[in-house]
């Protein structure tokens, strides 16, 4: 067995273990989607207007709720330690971390969020847009709150620190996400709006793990 | 023959200096006790040698070769025990052990006869959450163990062991210098293995 799937496995084995920690971040989603049609009121076209912008920030404040911990946990019952002494590219290590968080967070939100959808009167390819722009983009939040995640490793009020690090980093996947599903409402295609996603996360992909390496080396020392 | 040599090495720990200028050898079979009083540099030393911390200056060199250019092969000869457990408490005991193994790219073949060493065959399939804190540590090193590295770095190996886990570990470090293993702890109680060194810090 590679390493990196060991790793994948032992996080995606310990969340089952725990469900009630990924229940949480997902109940969020929901409780706070739902929040906002009973605050505005039953106001059908307003609410479908602002039903992409509600989702994803939803979707964004959940996947960070859970982030928190992603690294945190290994820090401090010495595992991270194990990680860094491994013999095989920390930066997989890293990867491997997000892939768990997004498989368990942005995999089940991107799911969740075209049901959340029809509360706002959401069209068809309006659901779809949601669903398809979170699938694409969540892998992006994943990695950008993992650097964050591991940048505030043993800092007080990590949490808050955080958000405060990762939500800024997010804002070009907000941006193409929820415009996607605007386009839709106008009539539009959302494939334009689905490549950048992509490709945001791809260039995520091609520098974050070495970031968020760097960030763990330095927890270590 | 010296297998291990370390040559001036000095390190720091938050911009002051913590370990100066430390030089020693070691041959297959010999451990060497790293003593000295708290903040004396026993951790930091152990963290410079598995290269979790940059030393300022000095050099690491096994079998005539500097570690620092061979940096995964290095990680391949050495277990690590340090101060914290470094064990997941929602999986199993032998779920650990083999996930470590496993995380290191090595076959998990050892795992029984780690946890069988340290009496912890009872307790294989326990979550090492319920376990109090000298069974985890006997985890830990059964974890070392099973890692079946020539060169084992051990911080204060004896932290919450009671008298037989005690002998445990001085059975398993003899047989694991007998077979031509290597040895590093940080420990303020005598090990009492044969072929044990002192180096005390200041």
């Amino acid at each position: 067995m590679s390493g990196f799937t060991a790793l994948l496995a032992r996080d995606l084995r310990l969340v089952w273990r725990r469900p009630g920690d990924v229940m949480v971040v997902l109940a969020f989603f929901v409780v706070a989607t739902v929040l906002f049609p009973l605050g505005i009121g039953p106001e059908a076209n307003l609410l479908a207007r602002i039903a992409a912008g509600i989702l994803w920030c939803a979707a964004l404040f959940a996947a960070l709720l859970s982030l928190e911990r992603l690294f945190a946990a290994d820090y401090e019952d010495g595992a991270l330690d194990l990680l860094l002494l491994a013999p095989w590219p920390l930066e997989l290590a890293a990867l491997a971390k997000c892939l768990a968080h997004w498989i368990v967070t942005g995999l089940p939100l991107a799911l969740l969020a075209p049901l959340m959808g029809l509360l706002f009167g959401l069209s068809g390819e309006g659901l779809l847009a949601v669903g398809l722009t979170l699938l694409v983009g969540t892998p992006a939040l994943s990695l950008i709150g993992g650097l964050a995640a591991a940048l505030t490793l043993g800092a007080r009020r990590g949490g808050a620190l955080l958000a405060l690090l990762a939500l800024p980093l997010c804002v070009p996947t907000l941006i193409f996400g929820t415009s996607a599903v605007e386009s839709v409402a106008m009539g539009e295609g959302f494939l334009t709006h689905l490549a950048i996603l992509g490709a945001l996360a791809l260039l995520s992909l091609a520098t974050l793990p070495w970031a968020i390496a760097a960030a763990l080396r330095q927890a270590g020392e | 023959m010296t297998e291990f040599e370390v040559s001036g090495l000095s390190c720091r720990r938050g911009g002051r200096p913590v370990v100066g200028n430390i030089s020693f050898t070691l041959a297959r079979g010999e451990l060497l006790a790293l003593t000295g009083r708290n903040g004396s540099g026993k951790t930091t030393l152990l963290r410079a040698l598995a290269l979790l911390v940059t030393a300022d200056a000095g050099g690491i060199r096994w079998q005539g070769t500097d570690v620092r250019h061979d940096r995964d092969g290095w990680r391949r000869r050495i277990a690590w025990l340090g101060h914290l457990d470094g064990l997941k408490g929602d999986l199993a005991v032998r779920e650990n052990l083999a996930t470590a193994c496993h995380l290191r790219e090595a076959s998990a073949d050892r795992v029984d006869d780690a946890l069988a060493a340290f009496d912890l065959a009872p307790l294989a399939n326990r979550a090492v959450r319920t376990l109090s804190a000298g069974q985890r540590r006997r985890v830990a090193l059964a974890r070392v163990v099973a890692a079946d590295a020539p060169l084992w770095l051990l911080d204060e190996p004896l932290n919450a062991l009671d008298g037989p886990s005690q002998a445990a570990l001085r059975a398993a470090l003899a047989s694991h210098l007998a077979a031509g293993g290597l040895a590093i702890a940080a420990t303020h109680a005598a090990l009492e293995v044969p072929n044990a060194r002192v180096l005390e810090l200041a």
